[in-house]
């Protein structure tokens, strides 16, 4: 099969694909980490979830949706460092974070590289991680699909999976929600087998092999996995026009069409 | 009639007052607001085996390339436009913090919270099921006497993160201690001021009581001078750091010290002779001295 013609670039896919992941949540803090989330966020806001309260990743909550970076917009609301971990342990909240790995039970590691003790890699530290997973609805960002960020097991635990929120207890399990891993290749999710990465769908000029051998564990692929959608022709001109007309996103994911990919 | 203490003092009379091994906590948040001064006079005392308590910036990255801190307590250490501080992840690849707690952000700001109401643990969500457990094993739970009907859930007991001493810079403050934040955000300067035993201001102008209100809204009042052992001003004291509105981030400088800390040994050493080599009036001409050069 043949993957269909398509004009969208992959970062207009990955970006439809993480406003997807906004779409159903309704009136809660979208709290994206990194420029495709916030990309994706400012989209879902502009499509398929007006509801959805955004800030300037500082501290003002914005009442329009404006360019990314851009400065200047309404201000609906005070969204302060101290107040944003009230809003975390309340629920009402969706983050997308970034990951530097990623496991099949669907733990994440922001922390550091090798043991925690003498690292060979330090990375941020495990930020507000922990707290996310068992608080409020947690989904990842990776630019870079490959074996080395999606691998057996994380070496540290920052973001925590369903298998490790039921260990230890329902107190870690109640709100416990991984519900998207969006990549430059797919989409995912915990639904596998025991609370395992499971493949959604493959994002156009992917195949299913390809995301398997970036894949640094036996992935959960169900027997019809469907092409990522295309944006539709309005989200195309939101992206392009509105939201990021100097082309930021390619420099997470390169200009490249399915075309000039398999090409 | 007697009005209350004049607590202001130089950047020298509030080092003299730490000793070696104190449990120190830096306000601010990342690289934003943070007592940049008072860290630079820590650098040039002979001050060690601290424990420092910070949401982290370039503050824990100087102290640790010092050799200053014994054990640090963090949840994250990143200069955002530089996303990971080149001090703080070499001293931690070539393991020369002796200890280190890392933290979920909001166990930090609980721990603090858990201190400044002079409890030994609060009990809180974040951290279960995460490695911050496993790391930290003298981190307990603790198990809820009531059942909501999810059973006796069993939380974390985040620890009281007690401080003998809070340093925090602010824009504005007056004499006696009463400060007021003029950006966007207060972070933690609060918490970490009651969290303490002892708390030493930094401001970027000190003003009379009255001119605390004038422009700017009673709400942002955020220390109360029974908060606060000690005020100095100095003007651009949170340098390289964020101090809006009074100024935003140097990110030239901000560059030029991740270059110089991720470069060579000597290469770190000429940064430290020409801007930590000398007292903060030093520091401040080197700055300009920088920002005056083409580029």
């Amino acid at each position: 099969m043949t993957a269909p013609e398509t004009t969208s670039t992959r970062a207009d896919i990955c970006a439809a694909a993480i406003a997807d992941a906004f779409r159903d949540d309704g009136e809660i803090f979208a709290s994206p980490m990194g420029l495709l989330p916030m990309l994706g966020v400012r989209l879902a806001k502009l499509t398929s979830n007006p509801d959805l309260v955004i800030s300037d990743g500082e501290s003002l909550f914005l009442a329009g949706v404006p360019p990314l970076f851009a400065k200047a917009d309404v201000v609906e609301g005070w969204i302060p460092f101290p107040k944003v971990f009230d809003v975390v342990a309340h629920g009402k909240r969706h983050v997308m974070m970034g990951a530097t790995q990623v496991d099949r039970d669907g733990n994440q590691n922001i922390s550091a590289i090798g043991d925690f003790d003498r690292p060979k890699r330090q990375l941020l530290g495990s930020r507000g991680a922990p707290g996310n997973t068992v608080n409020n609805r947690t989904s990842y960002w990776v630019p870079k699909h490959s074996t080395r960020v999606f691998v057996e097991h994380v070496d540290i635990v920052s973001g925590v999976g369903p298998r490790r929120a039921r260990e230890a207890g329902p107190a870690a399990a109640r709100f416990n929600d991984i519900h998207r891993i969006v990549t430059n290749l797919a989409v995912l999710d915990v639904g596998g087998p025991d609370d395992t990465v499971r493949l959604l769908s493959v994002h156009p000029g992917v195949t299913v092999d390809e995301v398997r051998e970036a894949t640094g564990f036996a992935l959960d692929v169900p027997a019809d996995v469907p092409t990522t959608r295309e944006p539709t022709t309005e989200e195309q001109v939101l992206i392009r026009e509105v939201l990021d007309p100097k082309g930021l996103r390619f420099k997470e994911v390169p200009q490249a069409t399915a075309q000039e990919k398999t090409s | 009639m007697r009005g209350p203490r004049d607590k202001r003092m130089s950047i020298e009379q509030v080092v003299d007052q730490l000793e070696d091994g104190m449990t120190i906590g830096i306000g601010g948040w990342g690289p934003r607001r943070k007592p940049m001064a008072l860290v630079r006079a820590i650098l040039r005392s002979d001050l060690r085996d601290l424990t420092i308590v910070s949401w982290g910036g370039a503050d824990v990255g100087l102290l640790v390339r010092a050799g200053k801190v014994r054990k640090l307590v963090y949840a994250f250490v990143s200069l955002d436009s530089v996303p990971l501080e080149p001090n703080f992840q070499r001293a931690r690849q070539q393991g020369t913090i002796p200890e280190v707690v890392e933290l979920d952000e909001g166990m930090f700001q609980t721990g603090l919270r858990a201190a400044a109401q002079r409890l030994p643990f609060l009990p809180m969500r974040a951290g279960l099921g995460s490695d911050v457990l496993v790391n930290n094993p003298e981190i307990k739970t603790v198990t809820s006497p009531y059942d909501e009907g999810h059973g006796h859930e069993e939380l974390v007991a985040v620890p009281a993160l007690r401080l003998d001493v809070a340093l925090v810079h602010l824009n504005r403050a007056d004499q006696h201690g009463n400060a007021t934040y003029l950006g966007p955000d207060p972070y933690f300067d609060d918490l970490f001021a009651m969290a303490a035993d002892r708390t030493f201001l930094s401001v970027e102008q000190v003003v009379d009581t009255a001119g605390l209100t004038v422009d700017t809204p009673v709400q942002r009042l955020l220390l109360s001078r029974m908060l606060v052992d000690g005020v100095v001003e100095t003007p651009n004291g949170a340098h390289f750091t964020t101090c809006t509105p009074d100024y935003e981030r140097d990110e030239r400088f901000q560059r030029t010290y991740a270059a110089a800390a991720s470069g060579t040994d000597e290469e770190w050493a000429a940064f430290e002779q020409r801007f930590l080599s000398g007292d903060e009036a030093a520091y401040q001409a080197a700055v300009r001295e920088l920002q005056e050069e083409k580029g």
